[in-house]
């Protein structure tokens, strides 16, 4: 007894004076910089695709990879609002079909183009509302409500559109968002344009508003922010009212990347917004992330996809990679969650 | 008239006789179905004091508490800030009337830093167009009031004014709500059990702020368990019995003992309110 009460002040002293191991000095610095390891990660799968395929880190072929995310990417920034609210969009890849095929639908009916898009944007963000009235005002978990939504979506497009896929005719308005402007071998298309503009105002919004800060601490802790005199209620529904927005953008873009409207493609879309956000280091328990790491983790994501195409692996690959991709970032975030001062 | 007097007439604000109340509430009655939370309260607060409110579990502490703060309204009785009354429909109405409270479940947001907790719900916002139009916060000046306002009330165990409060001790934290509701409040601070679960440094660290608060002219309510704490902090103890008021007592006149017995009911107050002060 004696003995381990002279050695215990000195070893607790050792301890003490022991500075932080590397685990936990990486361990706070992605705690303060949350898009950090998604990028880290970007930068890395860049490196190894390339050194796999020189091709791969063309410009032109870069180019292509971000046209072919910039759906998932718009529609991550809606979905980033929701997970930082401690909630979760199920619905937000068939409210994105359903607004495109009214876009669509409309202008082949004859409506003009810029106003069948205005009609479209209202019907993004109605879908928008819509969840944030059942949320907020029944007080429904956003799983079970977005749940529901999803099935009506999903419904109503097909009644709406007859199941079948419509296109639009060349040079409408609509597929504006398929042009591109090519800057030497670089080739971005108004969509891309569209989508990093989302990703610039939204991100302001988040980091430089007042209504910023409520939505991260309605997300970390609705309670105490009733409390401190927030308006969660009125937060929450204009977290679901702003994912209508970036719903209506996303169904923009997809109309010109396709050139027209699908009604049975919005399944993938759903999970991979979610897959997006989760990967670029938003937190699903609310009031973590940062909006462009939803931008990263959908380049991730598309880099995985495009990288192992061009390596020649079976397609199966990709879907693969995407699993362990978001078990790896949620451990990541768990890990992170559990830092010390 | 015992010593108190004396100590807060000096630390009294210009303009506000250290007799008049600046909170006073009579008459609060409080019914939950048949269940009775408040009988017939009366309660007055001077500025710079500290008044402990006591009792047993359902002697309707909280219950007070909750009407003085807005988060419930009485069915009966009257509430008057500096002799004007006023009815509290809500937090923010008693907010606005310069009385804050920290809740028992502490109102902080994990993920957020410091600066931004101090700040929650009343964000500055830039001059000019940046603020008008873009709505942008101004984040430096509220780290700077922030900082300053922390170096005001002697807070030094809080170095990094940017850290997440997540990564603060349980004592940090209380003191980030308490320091929050000096920083805000004009009048009145309520604090609910804000020693709960806290080991003895920090309870010596939240309770010293509390006295701060009161030197600075605040008037503060103390709700606590903990009789120690108390007898070493309060001027003014207000015993809750059975959802009525037992007594004002003075911790320079009545022991721990004393306080006991009258909120069980084994001993009755015979001074009255009035003659402590």
């Amino acid at each position: 007894m004696t003995q381990t009460e002279s050695e215990n002040p000195a070893a607790v002293e050792d301890l003490l004076s022991r500075s932080r191991s590397p685990a936990e000095r990486v361990q706070h610095v992605l705690h303060g910089n949350p898009a950090l390891s998604p990028l880290i990660v970007l930068v890395l799968a860049v490196i190894v695709f390339g050194l796999i395929n020189p091709s791969f880190v063309r410009p032109a072929a870069l180019s292509l990879l971000v046209q072919q995310m910039a759906v998932v990417g718009a529609l991550a920034v809606g979905q980033t609002l929701i997970i930082l609210t401690a909630g979760v969009d199920l619905s937000i890849g068939m409210a994105m079909v359903l607004t495109s095929l009214v876009m669509v639908k409309l202008n082949s009916q004859g409506v003009p183009g810029f106003l069948a898009l205005l009609i479209g944007l209202v019907v993004g963000v109605l879908t928008g509302l819509l969840n944030g009235l059942l949320v907020t005002r029944l007080n429904l978990p956003p799983f079970i409500v977005t749940l529901g939504t999803f099935s009506i979506f999903t419904a109503l497009s097909l009644l709406y559109a007859q199941g079948q896929t419509i296109s639009l005719v060349p040079d409408a308005f609509l597929l504006k968002t398929g042009q591109t402007i090519s800057i030497g071998s670089v080739s971005v298309t108004w969509g891309v344009i569209l989508m990093l503009a989302l990703y610039a105002v939204v991100g302001f919004a988040l980091q430089s508003t007042a209504w910023g800060r409520h939505l991260y601490a309605t997300g970390d802790d609705r309670d105490a922010s009733n409390l401190a005199g927030i308006s969660t209620q009125r937060v929450l529904l204009s977290a679901y009212v702003v994912a209508g927005v970036s719903v209506g953008v996303a169904a923009w873009i997809v109309c010109g990347r396709v050139g027209g409207a699908d009604p049975n493609a919005g399944l993938n879309y759903n999970l991979l917004s979610i897959t997006a956000v989760v990967i670029g280091g938003t937190s699903l328990f609310g009031g973590r992330g940062l909006v462009v790491g939803s931008l990263i983790g959908a380049l991730i994501v598309q880099v995985f996809n495009s990288g192992l195409a061009l390596a020649g692996a079976d397609p199966n690959y990709q879907v693969l990679a995407t699993g362990i991709l978001v078990i790896v970032a949620v451990s990541v975030d768990q890990w992170i969650r559990k830092v010390k001062a | 008239m015992t010593g108190t007097q004396q100590v807060q007439e000096s630390e009294v604000p210009q303009g506000e006789g250290p007799n008049s109340p600046v909170l006073e509430a009579e008459g609060l009655v409080k019914l939950f179905g048949r269940v009775v939370g408040l009988r017939g309260v009366n309660i007055r607060l001077f500025p710079g004091e500290v008044l402990a409110v006591i009792g047993d579990n359902g002697a309707g502490k909280s219950t007070l508490i909750k009407c003085l703060s807005g988060a419930m309204v009485p069915d009966q009785g009257t509430i008057k800030v500096d002799g004007q009354r006023v009815t509290f429909r809500s937090t923010q109405d008693a907010r606005a009337a310069g009385i804050e409270t920290v809740y028992q479940t502490l109102a902080v947001a994990p993920a957020l830093d410091i600066a931004s907790n101090l700040f929650l719900a009343r964000e500055v916002r830039r001059e000019g167009v940046a603020g008008k139009v873009f709505r942008m916060l101004d984040k430096k000046s509220m780290r700077q009031q922030a900082k300053s306002h922390l170096d005001d009330l002697g807070i030094t165990t809080l170095q990094n004014i940017d850290q997440a409060v997540e990564t603060l001790s349980g004592g940090q934290r209380q003191v980030v709500a308490v320091a929050r509701t000096g920083a805000f409040s004009s009048k009145v601070v309520i604090l609910d059990e804000p020693t709960a679960a806290l080991g003895v440094r920090e309870t010596g660290q939240v309770l010293r702020l509390v006295r701060d608060l009161r030197d600075k002219g605040l008037a503060v309510i103390l709700i606590s368990h903990n009789m120690p704490n108390v007898f070493e902090t309060a001027d003014r103890i207000h015993i809750q019995r059975l959802g009525g008021s037992a007594g004002v007592i003075s911790p320079k006149t009545h022991s721990m003992q004393d306080a006991v017995a009258i909120m069980t009911g084994a001993k009755t107050v015979e001074d009255d309110e009035q003659s402590l002060r």
